[in-house]
């Protein structure tokens, strides 16, 4: 394997998609994300890639669907405001069975909001934050090295699915730097052209890829299809995980940066005598509801804390079915809680339930 | 009767082999079918069916990818040009070409049609003016003309609320990245002819690598505008060209 790089993480997940054989990568610039767009302006023209500033998102997401129909590994990155105006043509895509690879760096909203590290996105990444019946494969970094890696297996997880796939980190992730290794360069030349493309109907009926049938019995058909796909997926592709959680009392659930300060309050907590642990769901859709289930009927409480109001709570709560409480503490807009506050809003709580 | 035999020969022409045996689903008296069928001549004329991918819009002829016989997709309503930008920049060997309507191309997709016209894309744009919505039900269009009744302008389309015709050529023309851009008809059999050539060269001009090709037909909607044939084909010929005229407003390709 190669040796640890100081990257920042918007370079590093350009780096990962590139070793990863993506060749083809549009862009819009947004803050604090536009690192990436620029990493892969610099980088894709020099390995005979193709790099395009794009006139806004929605021809950002337009340009990887055509790009996706001609059989190519393909990339964008955004921020909040971006990936909003992003949703239809993922939606498309998921109709159409169209894989690419999509970037979120979460940033403060609603609206313009600021360019702060939030969690704000939460229900549009995992819910369908665009029309109809569909689901976007949600994965969430808390550190760079795992930037890396999911940025590295996402084009395979959207191949596998024929769907979108979204790498769903923060201003943080996107903005801080560590040490990483990056994994081989797959052999671009080596990887199969999938047999669905649109590539010219040459001694074979011409394909087509579309997201509409007028016929409801037959789209009713195509979106079946579509929710079979994904509870395979449900089946296959949750991830998560455990830390300290075998002897907890009380469980903390968060994703992305908000679980990394957790784990210094996990670690705080046990050296006051408070036993908690925590689960930080890898996977954001699907969701690892069964592991979340399976803590709830071990602990006291379980405490989601978010840099939100509270979104991804609600899964929590859903995992949980009343078997325990759930709790939340969040700080929105941009704003991330110190270990600190955590500490002191986990005690408070542990008093209550002591009491 | 081998005369006459032969002459049956002369006078029913082939089906293109770009179309499918699909029967158009078109209106009586739309233009679409007409254009459909002169595309698909210059594809096979051109002998590029096996590489070319087709990008339908959403509209009246969404379901074009049905009738042309070779690959294509339906974009999200407008942004035609932008999914052909994806295919064209990972495929540059494929022709790709658009076939969008006015609502598709002059309303919610000029971002899209400006900023590919402007990079020069090598695409080809077949953009359909029918001075109304056909699919939703003949509302007003961008292109409509000034006083024209539709569904959503009842009492004729008023400048002053509504703005003015959009030209799109007239517009486009000052892009060097253009590099052909023909506004045409196929009210008659000349300007058939005269649209078929275009169409050719809006091909040609992707084909050798020139830049944008685009040809804008005036069509008829005769459902849209409650006509019959006759009378909406000739309201082109008298009246709607007179809006937009006619004619070649960038050649490169010669």
């Amino acid at each position: 394997m190669s040796e640890k790089l100081m990257v920042k993480g918007t370079e590093a997940i350009g780096e990962s998609a590139i070793r990863a054989g993506c060749r083809h990568y549009f862009g819009y610039p947004i803050t604090p994300q536009s690192e990436l767009t620029e990493y892969m302006a610099r980088r894709l023209p020099k390995i005979g890639g193709v790099f395009l500033q794009a006139e806004s998102e929605v021809a950002v997401v337009n340009m990887l669907y055509g790009v996706s129909c001609v059989g190519k590994r393909v990339m964008t990155s955004t921020s909040s405001p971006g990936f909003s105006l992003m949703q239809e043509g993922i939606s498309y895509m998921a109709c159409a069975e169209l894989p690419a690879v999509f970037v979120n760096v979460m940033r403060g909203g609603p609206g313009l909001g600021d360019i702060q590290p939030a969690q704000g996105d939460y229900f549009q990444a995992t819910k369908g934050g665009g029309h109809g019946d569909y689901r976007m494969i949600v994965l969430a970094p808390s550190t760079l090295q795992e930037a890396v890696d999911l940025t590295y297996i996402s084009f395979d997880i959207a191949e596998k699915y024929r769907n979108p796939v979204l790498i769903l980190a923060d201003g943080m992730i996107g903005q801080m730097m560590e040490p990483v290794e990056f994994p081989e360069f797959v052999d671009v030349e080596k990887l199969k052209e999938p047999d669905w493309i649109l590539n010219g109907a040459d001694g074979r009926d011409p394909r087509r890829i579309t997201s509409f049938d007028i016929d409801p019995h037959n789209l009713e058909k195509i979106i079946l299809h579509l929710m079979e796909k994904y509870r395979k997926a449900e089946e296959n592709e949750k991830r998560w995980e455990d830390f300290m959680v075998d002897d907890a009392e009380y469980l903390f659930v968060a994703y992305g940066t908000m679980a990394r300060i957790l784990k210094t309050v996990v670690k705080l907590a046990r050296k006051e005598g408070i036993k908690v642990g925590l689960i930080r769901p890898i996977t954001l859709w699907p969701f690892p509801y069964e592991r979340i289930e399976e803590m709830a009927e071990r602990v006291g409480f379980i405490l989601a804390v978010e840099m939100s109001t509270g979104q991804m709570v609600e899964d929590v709560r859903l995992a949980v079915k009343g078997k325990t409480e759930v709790l939340f503490y969040g700080r929105p807009g941009g704003v991330i809680p110190s270990p600190f506050e955590v500490l002191e809003v986990l005690k408070k709580y542990v008093k209550k339930v002591r009491v | 009767m081998k005369n006459a035999e032969k002459l049956k020969a002369v006078v029913f022409l082939k089906r293109p082999e770009s179309l499918t045996d699909k029967e158009f689903t078109y209106c009586p008296g739309c233009h679409h079918g007409i254009v459909h069928r002169l595309v698909a001549e210059v594809i096979d004329e051109l002998k590029i069916r096996e590489r070319t991918i087709l990008v339908a819009p959403v509209g009246c002829s969404v379901f074009a990818y049905e009738f042309f016989n070779v690959d294509g997709t339906v974009a999200p309503h407008g942004r035609a040009p932008a999914v052909a930008t994806g295919m064209k920049r990972a495929r540059p060997d494929l022709v790709v070409f658009t076939y969008q309507g006015d609502g598709d191309l002059a309303a919610i997709g000029t971002s899209e049609i400006i900023h590919a016209a402007n990079r020069g894309e090598r695409i080809t744009v077949i953009f359909i003016n029918n001075a109304v919505y056909g699919m939703t039900g003949g509302q007003m269009a961008p292109t409509t003309l000034i006083g024209m009744k539709t569904t959503t302008s009842p009492y004729g389309r008023d400048e002053k609320r509504d703005g003015y015709p959009i030209h799109i050529p007239e517009m486009l023309k000052e892009f060097k990245g253009v590099a052909f851009l023909a506004r045409t008809t196929v009210s008659d059999p000349v300007e058939v002819i005269r649209t078929k050539n275009a169409i050719k060269k809006a091909f040609l001009a992707q084909i050798n690598d020139l830049g944008l090709g685009l040809v804008e037909v005036l069509s008829a909607c005769p459902t849209g505008w409650g006509m019959d044939p006759v009378e909406a084909t000739r309201w082109v010929k008298e009246v709607f060209s007179k809006e937009y005229k006619t004619g070649v407003f960038v050649d490169k390709v010669k």
